[in-house]
């Protein structure tokens, strides 16, 4: 079992309406421990891949299976325990803006608790103490007791990582964790999510708007256009021409692409692709 | 540039006036209203007010009577606004389409605070009055029906606005419905909801008084009784320390609001 993939998605397929088909035969497969970015234009079904994984939106075909269980036909009940291992990062942080930022982390383990005791927020001291180490680790020992409402993005989105890992997931979806951030908070998310990968053995699917980011940081790169998943490559493969087709823009002139100097090509395409 | 772009706008401004004083005209014709003749009395109708109806020294003897009717109509407001915010909430919650039990709940919850809150009080009053007599319990229900519907309708809106997010954050973590309403809901609506409460309190405190008139109870029926007994003076005694008792509950809901924020 534990040899076995993490993740095995057949043939996903989501249609929102009769006419438009979100998600088409999906078909992809994440290891343990993988840094994998999704990459594709707005609208491609990037955020409804993720939801599907974790069933926030009800897949309409194919099978999902993670960690040995099949998620896509799963009750309520056991949907809530799979849930556990998968967490969430979200763009706007979606966060508790009234609650303080511990409580906010120590929300990750709702999943984990009994009905009363998560109505009534009772955690117990070793879960508290592993929240504000977290917390320590992402660098905001000295937040925890602030209003989330007053954190900046970077802070916001950093509380989001830490109740995220709070839950001990085997699978972290980031929905364009650095939509919202600027470059430097964006930098710092991405290393966190990196972190997570290498020293934790978490396995990250990443939406990304970011073309060099997912470049960067990725272990490998998937793309969707029009619902259709079609790149799934190291980041080396992904080459000008083929962001060029992922994006639907003009191929970039092809010098660019000579020689695997990164930066070059990046900017060539980017400022092409206007995705920066 | 087309000129007459800007031509034909002016025209069909100018239109529209024409249409609205014609329309004015024949209502006012079919009425028997005339604007000029109201003007004219305008004048008299303060000079009577200023005769007539100001408390006079005398008044003052009777101001421990008002004053417990006003407290009765008063609690009665927050009494009713508040059992009704409880009942809203739990429909709210329940009926929320981003936080909500799903399925029928959202279109049902609706439809029910749409009954309610689309029968003025007023309507209420009447209806309740053939099975409950006239009684100060009349009046209760009627305030309560009505800020139900309202406070419903108010608290769904505010749910749906604040809420969405860490909902769908708490859902994924794979926490059941009562946890999420507990530690995301209620932290992220509750100044809404304190604040609509409030605003409902000072909006019942002014219908109540009507309500007092037709039920036969609290400071309505007091003005009601000291108005058709032509004691103008104690009836004028009567709206001013309803006009304080509004002001200083409107000031300390502000207050309140500034606070909790």
């Amino acid at each position: 079992m534990e040899a076995r993939n993490l993740l095995q998605i057949e043939k996903l397929g989501k249609d929102y309406s009769s006419k438009s088909k979100a998600l088409t035969d999906v078909t992809l497969s994440l290891p343990r421990g993988q840094f994998v970015s999704v990459i594709g234009s707005s609208g491609a079904g990037k955020s409804t891949l993720l939801r599907c994984i974790n069933r926030l939106i009800d897949p309409n075909a194919g099978s999902i299976v993670f960690d040995g269980k099949d998620v896509a036909g799963m009750g309520r009940r056991e949907l809530r325990q799979v849930r556990r291992r998968i967490s969430m990062i979200f763009q706007h942080y979606n966060l508790v803006y009234r609650s303080t930022s511990i409580e906010n982390v120590l929300q990750g383990r709702l999943g984990y608790k009994s009905t009363i005791a998560g109505v009534l927020g009772l955690y117990s001291e070793e879960e508290k103490e592993r929240a504000f180490t977290i917390l320590d680790q992402l660098g905001l020992a000295e937040f925890a007791y602030t209003r989330t409402d007053q954190l900046s993005g970077g802070q916001k989105q950093r509380v989001g990582i830490a109740r995220a890992l709070l839950q001990d997931p085997l699978l972290i979806l980031a929905d364009e964790p650095i939509a919202s951030l600027d470059p430097k908070a964006s930098q710092m998310i991405m290393e966190h999510l990196r972190w997570a990968v290498d020293t934790l053995g978490i396995t990250c699917l990443v939406n990304l708007h970011q073309v060099d980011y997912a470049i960067e940081f990725s272990d490998r790169i998937l793309a969707l256009k029009k619902g259709h998943l079609v790149f799934d490559g190291t980041p080396d493969e992904l080459d000008a021409r083929a962001i060029s087709d992922i994006y639907g823009t003009p191929y970039v002139e092809e010098r660019a692409v000579r020689g695997g100097l990164f930066e070059n090509l990046e900017e060539e395409v980017l400022a092409t692709v206007g995705a920066a | 540039m087309d000129k007459r772009f800007f031509l034909k706008r002016s025209l069909a401004i100018g239109g529209v006036f024409v249409l609205l004083v014609a329309v004015n005209a024949v209502s006012a014709g079919f009425v028997g209203f005339n604007p000029l003749k109201v003007l004219a009395d305008i004048p008299g109708g303060i000079v009577w007010m200023a005769q007539n109806f100001m408390p006079s020294v005398a008044a003052f003897e009777k101001i421990d009577t008002i004053l417990i009717s006003l407290g009765k109509t008063v609690l009665l407001s927050v009494a009713s606004s508040c059992i009704a915010a409880v009942f809203a909430y739990l429909c709210a919650v329940i009926g929320s389409r981003e936080a909500g039990l799903g399925g029928p709940f959202p279109l049902i919850i609706r439809g029910i605070a749409s009954v309610f809150r689309n029968i003025p009080v007023v309507a209420w009053a009447f209806i309740l009055m053939f099975s409950f007599k006239q009684s100060e319990f009349t009046g209760f229900l009627a305030l309560f029906l009505g800020t139900f519907g309202y406070l419903t309708r108010c608290f769904l809106e505010s749910i749906d606005e604040v809420a969405g997010g860490s909902v769908e954050a708490l859902r994924a973590t794979g926490a059941g419905f009562a946890p999420i309403v507990t530690q995301a809901i209620i932290p992220m609506s509750i100044t809404a909801v304190v604040s609509w409460t409030l605003y409902m309190i000072e909006t019942n405190i002014r219908d109540a008084t009507l309500i007092g008139i037709l039920t036969g109870a609290g400071i309505g029926a007091l003005f009601d009784v000291y108005y058709k007994s032509f004691r103008y003076d104690l009836a004028a005694l009567v709206i001013l320390c309803i006009v304080v008792a509004v002001i200083a509950c409107e000031a300390i809901s502000n207050y309140v609001r500034r606070q909790i924020i």
